[in-house]
């Protein structure tokens, strides 16, 4: 009897697992992010990036907790924040905010556009990371007369944000196609096809996936300025502890103990 | 004091020193009863000597207590609490304030390794069952630092002023709307305001750096102290008091200090340490369960998150809330669901007097009684895991098997901790 509970105990230990993980797969949905090489210790990319988020972003977008002068952290001198960067502020050591109000993001976009300081880090999910999403998302606008703005979003369907960059990518347009419901019977699915080019930019597709992750790189640097220099650190501070400190500690550990039986 | 030949002076009374008086030492434990509670506590409190890898987990808990009580002073000195301020002068001390985000990171991988380590404590206690007579307030006043812990994590979560720090106290702080009769008006008592609001924020921080923080501290000190008045279990749940040297020193055991304090825990925290730091220093977000990703987005009263998710030291019981959705005897799922997430908290408390297993030990327990416990683990593991996910119909089931399991383990051991074979218990430790 008590071999038949404890059998009965381990093969439901063993099968809730089982039965828990296949519920999980189920219900992952959500659209595919393109997976964006991380640039955010390349200083020419983030470089390159910083000027396209000044130029683009940095007029609806601010980025308060961001002070130019951090921008040094980039390679970049004083004079060259000043002469080619420093649009919102007149002082390099002022933060990037803007004068546009919250409250009229709101009346013209529908919703406030947010502040970018950690955009990249609140992005994260299980689909991808922050870098991803926003990789995906500065990717996949579409012309949409649908919309008030006249564009929509692939990752971030009926998005307030019109799409900026469309100079450097162009415009194109979304195919979509209808499918019979696999899950359903009658129903059917709309399934994204893909792009197709009505107005080409100044950028070639690959020339804008690149400008893209530039700009990716730079949001995802400025959202944690001090990333690099953290692993540096980690670096040391681990050497000190495994090289010294633990040593040390086991050396005491032998010494004390040595004659406890 | 005594100058040059004079006869060295001998303190009476209980701050006597058996050793020739002499300087400061002399002079303050005449006053002051420094050396006898050194002796009391440290040089001669006397540990049994077979305390093995579960048994770090109480000084790391005080390390980390310490870690975050330290990061913490530096943390309130630059944090604003207040609902316009709050969240960018998080991201202030992460920028500006120099190593500001290395106390950041310390403190918010601590929260979470302060459970683990709690989590790791409990577990042992009740490997070997250390809450049986005569320990039982040992393990009561750590159940209370357990639900303190609790406190202090849920009050500290709402600071950042994130999303999940905003809905996340609001899905709490309703659940004791649930309450009958009292419930909505108490809700609002406790939020200061009908919605979470800066009136909370300001609240939730004096919570979190005086109140609770000032309750710990007491209760530590009494979980401490009662261990040393009962003294410590050991991994083969013997009395070592029952044998005793002509000293009236147990045979089996050693002082706690130097053996355990340089000669085992320093070890401990080292290893300790190096696992804070690689969490601090390259992961510091842990893959959205210690730093969850919707916080990076400042709180928002008119945009409710489509997934609220607690921390992942929280999940289990919340599974535990979302699993209760039955109306039993015409009373709202809701409250059944906020008294099943109270009692499964709460029911550590009752373990001393569930308990009825002759031993110990899980050494010396039946195989029925390890499989129990393993199932009991993973049954937590999962709900654990379930708590971070959104409930679907799946999930929910699962949820509602495992809650039924947990609560089973509990209410069923006057039961099923008497059956089984038992081993024979030692008279002595083994090594």
């Amino acid at each position: 009897m008590k071999k038949l509970i404890s059998t009965l105990l381990l093969a439901l230990a063993a099968g809730l697992p089982l039965s828990f993980s296949s519920v999980a797969f189920a219900n992952e949905e959500g659209v595919h992010l393109d997976h964006v090489e991380d640039r955010s210790t390349n200083v020419q990319s983030l470089q390159n990036g910083a000027k396209l988020f000044v130029n683009y972003c940095l007029n609806c977008h601010g980025a308060q907790s961001m002070r130019y002068n951090r921008l040094k952290d980039i390679g970049l001198t004083d004079e060259q924040i000043k002469a080619n960067l420093l649009f919102t502020a007149d002082k390099v050591g002022e933060t990037m905010t803007i004068s546009l109000t919250k409250a009229d993001g709101k009346a013209w976009f529908g919703a406030a556009p947010p502040d970018l300081s950690v955009i990249a880090r609140s992005k994260s999910s299980e689909a991808g990371s922050g870098a991803d999403w926003l990789y995906t998302y500065l990717r996949t606008f579409y012309r949409d007369p649908e919309r008030p703005t006249g564009w929509n979003n692939l990752v971030f369907p009926n998005v307030g944000m019109p799409h900026v960059l469309y100079e450097l990518q162009g415009e194109q347009r979304a195919v979509f196609v209808q499918e019979k419901n696999p899950h359903e019977e009658g129903k059917t699915i709309t399934k994204f096809e893909g792009f197709e080019i009505e107005k080409a930019g100044t950028l070639s597709k690959l020339d804008y996936d690149k400008a893209v992750a530039d700009l990716v790189g730079f949001l995802v640097w400025m959202g944690e300025p001090e990333a690099a220099h953290r692993k540096q650190l980690g670096i040391l501070v681990l050497l000190f502890l495994g090289l010294l400190l633990l040593p040390c500690a086991w050396w005491l550990h032998h010494v004390y103990w040595k004659d406890i039986h | 004091m005594a100058a040059g030949k004079k006869e060295p002076v001998v303190v009476s009374g209980l701050g006597a020193l058996d050793k020739p008086a002499s300087g400061l030492l002399t002079w303050v434990d005449a006053r002051f009863p420094l050396m006898e509670n050194w002796r009391a506590h440290m040089s001669e409190y006397y540990a049994p000597k077979n305390f093995n890898f579960w048994y770090f987990f109480g000084s790391l808990a005080l390390l980390v207590l310490v870690i975050q009580i330290v990061t913490g002073i530096f943390l309130v000195m630059h944090y604003k609490p207040d609902a316009q301020k709050a969240f960018e002068s998080v991201e202030y001390i992460m920028r500006e304030v120099p190593w500001g985000w290395l106390v950041r990171y310390m403190h918010s991988t601590g929260a979470s390794m302060f459970f683990i380590v709690v989590y790791l404590h409990m577990w042992r206690g009740m490997l070997y069952g250390s809450y049986r007579k005569p320990r039982e307030l040992v393990w009561i006043f750590g159940v209370m630092i357990f639900l303190c812990l609790m406190g202090e994590a849920f009050f500290g979560y709402l600071l950042p002023w994130g999303q999940m720090s905003y809905w996340g106290a609001q899905v709490i702080v309703n659940l004791f709307g649930a309450i009958p009769v009292i419930g909505p008006d108490l809700s609002i008592w406790i939020r200061g305001d009908y919605v979470v609001s800066d009136a909370t924020l300001n609240r939730f921080f004096s919570f979190h750096v005086i109140a609770i923080p000032l309750v710990l501290l007491g209760l530590v000190a009494a979980h401490i102290l009662a261990l040393h008045e009962v003294g410590s279990n050991n991994p083969d749940g013997v009395e070592i008091k029952d044998k005793k040297d002509a000293n009236g020193i147990p045979l089996d055991s050693i002082p706690f200090h130097p053996y355990y304090t340089i000669g085992h825990d320093l070890f401990a925290a080292v290893v300790f340490l190096m696992v804070f730091s690689i969490i601090v220093f390259f992961a510091p977000e842990m893959g959205g369960y210690f730093l969850e990703y919707n916080n990076f987005i400042p709180a928002d009263s008119l945009k409710t998150p489509p997934h609220i998710a607690p921390v992942w030291y929280f999940t289990p019981y919340y599974s535990i809330l979302r699993a209760m959705v039955w109306n039993f005897f015409w009373v709202d799922a809701k409250v059944w669901g906020v008294i099943a997430m109270g009692v499964s908290t709460l029911i550590f408390f009752f373990l001393p007097w569930l308990d009825r297993s002759p031993v110990k030990s899980i050494r010396y327990r039946p195989t029925l009684h390890k499989v129990i416990y393993g199932v009991f683990l993973i049954c937590f593991f999962i709900l654990g895991y379930l708590g971070t996910l959104a409930p679907t119909d799946g999930r929910t089931l699962v949820s509602q098997i495992c809650m039924v399991i947990y609560f089973a383990f509990f209410l069923g051991m006057p039961w099923w901790s008497r059956m089984g074979q038992f081993k024979p218990v030692p008279d002595r430790v083994t090594m």
